[in-house]
C-alpha cells in the first residue's frame, strides 16, 4: 500500500508557553522550539505500521519552507520512506483550501491508496484533510481512532465520537483519513536515527513543477485570513493564590472544604 | 445580505443543543438574520424534530431520506449541496460531525471555510470578521474571510450563548424531492459504546483531574495519593489516555466523559475547549498549573501557579494529617 502523509511543521506547546510579541500582532516567535504537529506524528506511526503488516511505502509531504526540511527528516528516521517538500513564494499566506490545492496536486501526479493528516494542527482548523477529500472525490472520515485493512480495497475505520463511542465505517481506497491522537504510540527517534537521513536529498516542488497555477493558492487567493493575534478575552478569571506555598495550601484547603471538597 | 442556513444535529429524535446557539451565530453575522434550519433524517424522529424547531426557527426545511437515517457526514454533504444557493452561509457546530462535514462542503458549495469560530463581529461589504483561537486557547486571532461567494462556518459548541426568544412559530417545507439517490464510498457500521470503567467518574463528588503536567507515568501517583486521603475520584484529560497512563473511561471531555462534581481540581491540564465541554454543573474549580497563560485560568474559581510534582505531595500530607487528627 502506498500511503501518503501530509505533516506539518508547529511550535511545540509543550515546550513553549505562548505569548503575543511587544507589538501584540503576532505570537512571540523569538525562541520557540517547533516540532511535528502531533497529530501528524500519529499519523506517520500509523502508516508506518500499515505498511509493515501490508507491504508499500509511506511517503510525508509538507507544504512549508526549507526550515520544514526538519521535520521531513524526522519521519524519514521514524521509518517514512520518501518526503517531499512543497514550496514556493507564491504559496505563501496560503489558507487551508490552498494548502488544499497544492496537495492534490502533488497527490494527482502519484498514486497513493491511502492519505493521512493530522486531524488538527496548532491553528484547530481541522480543515485540510476534509477539503482534499472532497476536491479529489475521495472518500473521508475524520478524527479517525483505529483503522483496519480489509481485502485489497476497503477499509474498516474507527471515529472518534461522543462519550468515547466509536462509529464504525467501511471506506473504499483510495480514501482520506483525518487521525486523532492515541491511535498508537509513536515510535521514539534517536539522534543516530536521525543522522542516518541526514544527507538524503529532499525534493522541492514549486508551482512549476506541481502545475498549479500560482494565482490559485497563497495570500490572494485565500479567501481567509488571519489579520492579528490578540489575548483571549479572561472570562471571569480565576482569584490567584499567592503566598508561600505552605500559605496556598491551607487556603485550598479551607475553600474545597467549604465547597464540602473534604469532610 | 447572503442567505443563512444552520444544519441542525439532532440525537434519537432530540434537537441538540447547537441548534439555538446557531441562531445565536446567525444573528451575529445580520441582526435581521432568519436563518433557515437544514435538518436531515427519516421516520418518525425527523418529524419530532422538525416539530421542535418550530419555536426557534422561522423556516425549516426537512430532507427525508431512508439514506440519512445515520447522519453519514458523505452523504449529508451530497444533500446539502443538492439543496442549498449559491453564496450562502451555512453554519455548522464545530463538533465531531461538523468536523467531519464542514471543509468539504466549502469545497463542493465553492464557498470559503472557517472552523472553529467563537465570536463574529459582523460583516462589511463581502468580509465577514471573526474570532477564533489558537494553541488551545492561548491566543485568539481575528480572522477576515471573503464570503462573496457564501461561505461554511463551523462554530464552537457553547461560544454562542443562546437567548430565550419568542416562539417562531417556523414553517416546514419538505424538499427531500430535491435529493436524489445518496450513496458514498464510506459506509455507516455501527456505533461501538465505550466500555464502563472501574470508576463512574460522572458520578463522582470530587474529581483530581490531571492533564499533560503530570509529565510521566510514574507520577500518576501522585495525584491518585490525593485523591485517596481526599476521597475523591482521579479523572484525567486526553493526552494522559494517549499515553495509556489511565484508561479511556477516567477521560473528561465532549470524547470522554461528562462529569458533574461538586469539586474539580485540575491539575496540569491547560482547560481545551474540548475538556471543558465535559463539566457540567458548574463546579468549584481549582486549577493548579506552572504556566500563568494557561486557559484554564479563565474558568475556574481558584487558580495556582506552581509545580504540581511538588505541590500536590504536601497538599496531599497536609490533608492527611487534618483527616487523621
Amino acid at each position: 500500500m502506498e500511503i501518503l502523509v501530509c505533516v506539518k511543521r508547529v511550535p511545540d506547546t509543550s515546550e513553549n508557553e505562548i505569548a503575543l510579541n511587544d507589538s501584540g500582532n503576532d505570537i512571540e516567535r523569538d525562541d520557540l522550539v517547533y516540532s511535528v504537529n502531533e497529530w501528524d506524528n500519529y499519523a506517520v506511526e500509523e502508516a508506518l505500521q500499515i505498511v509493515e503488516k501490508q507491504g508499500g511505502n509511506v511517503t510525508v509531504a509538507t507544504v512549508g519552507g526549507e526550515d520544514d526540511e526538519e521535520i521531513l527528516r524526522r519521519e524519514m528516521a521514524m521509518g517514512a520512506k520518501k518526503s517531499v517538500l512543497i514550496s514556493d513564494d507564491a504559496f505563501v499566506g496560503s489558507d487551508g483550501a490552498g494548502i488544499a490545492t497544492l496537495l492534490k496536486a502533488f497527490v494527482l501526479q502519484n498514486k497513493f491508496d491511502l492519505i493521512l493528516t493530522g486531524a488538527q494542527a496548532e491553528d484547530g482548523a481541522a480543515q485540510v484533510g476534509g477539503m482534499l477529500a472532497a476536491m479529489l472525490d475521495y472518500p473521508f472520515a475524520s478524527l479517525v481512532n483505529s483503522i483496519e485493512v480489509v481485502g485489497g480495497s476497503k477499509l474498516k475505520v474507527s471515529r472518534e465520537v461522543e462519550s468515547g463511542n466509536k462509529e464504525m465505517n467501511e471506506m473504499d481506497l483510495p480514501c482520506v483519513l483525518s487521525i486523532q491522537t492515541g491511535i498508537n504510540e509513536p515510535r521514539y527517534v534517536g539522534m543516530r536515527g536521525i543522522r542516518q537521513v541526514a544527507s538524503i536529498a529532499i525534493p522541492t516542488l514549486g508551482a512549476a513543477e506541481l502545475g498549479v497555477d500560482a494565482a490559485s493558492v497563497g495570500k490572494f487567493a485565500a479567501k481567509v485570513q488571519r489579520t492579528d493575534y490578540f489575548a483571549p478575552a479572561l472570562g471571569k478569571g480565576s482569584e490567584m493564590l499567592t503566598g508561600s506555598r505552605e500559605e496556598v495550601i491551607d487556603k485550598v484547603i479551607e475553600l474545597v472544604k467549604a465547597k464540602g471538597g473534604l469532610k | 445580505m447572503a442567505r443563512i442556513f444552520a444544519y441542525i444535529v439532532h440525537n434519537d429524535g432530540v434537537v441538540d443543543d447547537s441548534a439555538v446557539e446557531l441562531l445565536v451565530a446567525a444573528k451575529s453575522i445580520d441582526a435581521a438574520a432568519k436563518p433557515t434550519a437544514i435538518v436531515t433524517g427519516s421516520g418518525a424522529e425527523l418529524d419530532a424534530v422538525c416539530k421542535a424547531l418550530q419555536d426557534s426557527y422561522a423556516e425549516i426545511w426537512k430532507i427525508s431520506n431512508s439514506a440519512l437515517a445515520y447522519p453519514n457526514a458523505e452523504l449529508v454533504r451530497k444533500a446539502l449541496v443538492a439543496v442549498i444557493p449559491a453564496a450562502s452561509i451555512v453554519l455548522l457546530p464545530h463538533s465531531h460531525f461538523g468536523v467531519d462535514l464542514g471543509p468539504g462542503l466549502s469545497v463542493k458549495l465553492k464557498a470559503a471555510c472557517l472552523t472553529d469560530i467563537i465570536g463574529i463581529e459582523g460583516v462589511e461589504g463581502n468580509f465577514l470578521k471573526a474570532i477564533r483561537q489558537e494553541f488551545g486557547g492561548q491566543v485568539s486571532t481575528h480572522v477576515r474571510c471573503d464570503i462573496s461567494t457564501g461561505a461554511v462556518i463551523n462554530v464552537r459548541p457553547g461560544a454562542f450563548k443562546p437567548e430565550t426568544s419568542a416562539a417562531a412559530g417556523g414553517t416546514v417545507a419538505d424538499i427531500s424531492s430535491a435529493v436524489g439517490a445518496l450513496t458514498a464510498g464510506r459506509r455507516y457500521l455501527e456505533t461501538v459504546v465505550a466500555e464502563a470503567g472501574d470508576v463512574d467518574i460522572s458520578k463522582e463528588a470530587v474529581l483530581i483531574s490531571i492533564g499533560r503536567g503530570i509529565q510521566e507515568q510514574d507520577n500518576v501517583a501522585i495525584a491518585e495519593e490525593l485523591a485517596k486521603v481526599m476521597g475523591a475520584a482521579l479523572s484525567c484529560s486526553r493526552p494522559v489516555v494517549d499515553a495509556k497512563w489511565l484508561p479511556k473511561s477516567r477521560q473528561v471531555g465532549s470524547s470522554g466523559q461528562t462529569v458533574k462534581p461538586k469539586v474539580y481540581i485540575a491539575c496540569g491540564i491547560s482547560g481545551s475547549f474540548q475538556h471543558m465541554a465535559g463539566i457540567k454543573g458548574n463546579p468549584f474549580m481549582v486549577a493548579i498549573n506552572k504556566n500563568p497563560k494557561a486557559p484554564i485560568f479563565q474558568v475556574a474559581d481558584v487558580g495556582i501557579v506552581d509545580d504540581l510534582l511538588e505541590f500536590l505531595p504536601e497538599l496531599t500530607s497536609k490533608i492527611r494529617e487534618l483527616v487523621t487528627k
